[in-house]
């Protein structure tokens, strides 16, 4: 055999081995289609350029879709995602059920700089199970221009009383301006995380602690009186369809005076290119009732968790790794300016004087702030969630009373009749399901 | 003799027909006009929206965000494979049906038919776990197979009202020259049944092709048609009806298309055997 030919046996060899170890791992990841994970998918180059060893696939669906499909996989250990955008709601359920791998990371990572309120909403006897990627509240969205008009102005904590008085200053149904849009359409992550969120502002509660639906209480009659009242009086026509793009369609369109709805809505209504009312909006801690503490306002995140079934863990977790970091943060600002960075996770990001620029960032904070998913109610309750009960039953439960709640907004059952329907099928599903003897 | 039909029964019949057809297709309609506008636009109230102006926009960015062409070509295979499979199983069975019926044949075809009428989600679970111990999760083969089974009995009720129009003396004629079982399908049932066949196979590539539960349950990133490239753009939290409208008209494009050229096929195949 002549040298050249050893030479080139040899070069061979070694590209045989050298694309052995760059043999790359392809991950699956799951992801909702909002705005932030879209901008994740258009700067993968950078996670590349560190991990050129870790190709990212990427599935983006809708959100019931999306919880249908992974809920399938998860459940039957299907193993077709190795990441997966999940909410608040799931983290906790999941994790106990031994369904996602708890999440541990070096020093670098900074796992103390999230925000408590977000991390506790994650953790399950002390390990965190889901890493957040977008964390948020709700808040009241207010027209400048129209409470100016009123003769009136938004204090910074308003109670549930000065905004019926907004709501009742601003209604001018000639010329199609509603006081107040609020969510009505019938869903669990609809009308009653709202009402959930409100009825908690009012001393009201889901269970007792010994999982008794409350619904037979005073503070709840009054949360969905003044609920169907203000909406009566002061909100759009057929609002028992409204979900937020519905109302968000009509903020932006100059038909609303407030609006309480999810803090991400804010870069939206102040975005000129979509919004009519871009530079009259501002912004107010959501209400509360006047004497009680808790403000009507949830707490919610998407995170990224790895299910218990992959095979690719430590890709999986790199990922992860990276796409709730610091540096992702950086990343984000430098690309698409600090207003597109991705809101409430992490404490680093309210300190930094460039993003405290932001109009909304520091009423966000506050917001999250003001949420405790652990201790989300006036009494002591069993259960862990501020708009939601984090429950493997609740979805069904939570959809059935919202369904009560939206048809008597839609003026086909009473306030009362829909409160006895809400507390006869809780008690019946919550008995069915063990949690009543 | 022909009915003398009046001019002005002429135009009534002409003005509900159309009238009927133009409210059945608005949907599509809207969902085009909605595809060329830009999102701020797309919600403002329907008088609006026309003379808002166009653009092209969305699907500018649904060329940048997703790989149509990679879900097209998914949708392609999937709807064509299971149904030319789900012919290939039906053809003789629906022969069976049709000219050697036992005793029992009315209740089989009730029986299949009776399937259809279980709710997809019921047999979700069982069906994932089938295909994940068999590694068929995400693969183009598993969607073939099970879209198969599920328009299987559609089909051999189609092409069994289809030949039971074919009078079994020629079959007959043609076993008496020699013809053997194989044969007598390919080269004598199979043609006489064409139109039929032909309308079995559009209208099973429609249904395979529009297929939202199993398509979008069953699959990932590898095999995911266009109902998954459509689902990635509606959200609960944002504006998304432009860029949803320009993923939908994108993916209904190609079957419309088709539909167009074939109506005359998928009527005639409809109304076979309905007037003697």
């Amino acid at each position: 055999m002549n040298t050249k030919i050893r030479a080139l046996m040899g070069a061979c060899a070694l590209s045989a081995l050298a694309t052995a170890a760059l043999a790359e791992t392809t991950i699956t990841v799951a992801t909702v289609n909002n705005g932030d994970m879209v901008r994740m998918q258009g700067l993968m180059d950078d996670f590349y350029a560190k991990h050129p060893d870790i190709k990212v696939d990427w599935v983006t669906l809708e959100e019931n879709v999306l919880r249908q499909k992974v809920t399938t996989d998860i459940a039957t250990k299907g193993g077709q995602y190795d990441v997966m955008t999940i909410g608040t709601y799931e983290a906790p359920i999941w994790g106990k059920q031994g369904w996602l791998l708890p999440l541990e990371f070096d020093a670098a990572y900074d796992v103390d700089d999230l925000l408590p309120a977000i991390r506790g909403g994650l953790t399950v006897d002390g390990k965190l199970y889901a890493a957040p990627f977008y964390g948020e509240s709700s808040m009241i969205m207010y027209r400048t221009d129209l409470m100016e008009a009123a003769g009136l102005t938004m204090p910074a904590e308003p109670t549930w009383d000065d905004v019926k008085a907004a709501a009742a200053a601003m209604t001018d149904r000639d010329n199609e301006i509603y006081g107040i849009c609020l969510r009505g359409k019938a869903g669990w992550g609809e009308n009653m995380a709202f009402l959930s969120a409100m009825a908690n502002s009012y001393g009201a509660k889901w269970f007792d602690m010994e999982w008794n639906p409350q619904f037979d209480g005073a503070a709840w009659k009054e949360t969905l009186t003044d609920y169907l009242d203000m909406m009566t009086n002061y909100g759009p026509p057929g609002a028992s369809n409204n979900g937020f793009n519905e109302n968000l369609a009509l903020f932006q369109q100059g038909h609303c005076g407030m609006w309480i709805d999810a803090t991400v809505a804010a870069s939206f209504v102040t975005n000129p290119n979509d919004s009519t009312v871009a530079d009259r909006v501002g912004f107010a801690l959501a209400p509360n009732k006047a004497g009680i503490a808790k403000h009507g306002n949830w707490l919610w995140a998407w995170n990224l968790a790895i299910p218990a079934g992959t095979q690719k863990a430590e890709a999986a977790k790199t990922f992860v790794e990276w796409a709730t970091s610091k540096d992702y943060t950086a990343l984000v600002a430098e690309h698409e300016g600090w207003a597109n960075v991705p809101p409430g996770t992490r404490t680093s990001l309210y300190e930094n004087p460039e993003y405290q620029k932001v109009p909304f960032a520091a009423m966000t904070l506050n917001s999250i702030n003001a949420a405790d998913p652990t201790n989300p109610t006036v009494d002591p309750v069993p259960y862990v969630g501020v708009q939601f009960v984090a429950i493997p039953e609740f979805q069904g439960i939570g959809t059935a009373v919202g369904q009560q709640f939206s048809a008597a907004l839609a003026g086909t059952t009473s306030a009362d009749d829909a409160l006895a329907a809400a507390q006869a099928l809780t008690t019946r599903e919550m008995k069915k399901a063990g949690y009543i003897k | 003799m022909a009915r003398a039909v009046s001019s002005r029964r002429k135009a009534l019949v002409t003005v509900i027909a159309w009238t009927i057809g133009l409210a059945i297709f608005f949907p599509i309609l809207w969902t085009a006009i909605l595809s060329f506008k830009s999102e701020g636009n797309a919600i403002a109230s329907p008088l609006t929206v026309l003379t808002t102006p166009f653009t092209l926009e969305s699907y500018e960015t649904v060329q940048e965000r997703s790989n149509y062409f990679g879900h097209f070509w998914n949708s392609v295979v999937i709807s064509l494979g299971s149904t030319l499979l789900a012919l290939v199983i039906a053809i003789p069975a629906a022969w069976a049906m049709a000219f050697v019926p036992g005793r029992r044949t009315k209740d089989l075809l009730m029986w299949m038919l009776s399937t259809k009428m279980m709710p997809a989600v019921g047999v979700l679970v069982p069906i994932y776990l089938i295909f994940r111990d068999l590694g068929l999760l995400d693969t183009r083969t598993g969607l073939v197979v099970v879209l198969m089974l599920m328009n299987l009995p559609i089909v051999v009720w189609m092409l069994y009202t289809y030949f039971r129009e074919i009078p079994g003396e020629i079959l007959e004629a043609a076993r008496m020259d020699g013809a053997t079982l194989k044969d007598e399908l390919i080269h004598v049932l199979t043609p006489m049944a064409v139109p039929g066949i032909a309308s079995t196979l559009l209208l099973n590539i429609i249904l395979a092709w529009n297929e939202a539960f199993w398509t979008l349950n069953l699959t990932a990133a590898k095999a995911a048609p266009l109902t998954a490239f459509i689902a990635s753009y509606s959200s609960p939290e944002g504006l998304f009806y432009a860029k949803l409208s320009a993923a939908s008209t994108l993916a209904i494009a190609p079957i419309l298309i088709l539909g167009w050229f074939s109506q005359k096929q998928l009527v005639r195949g409809l109304t076979f055997g309905a007037v003697k």
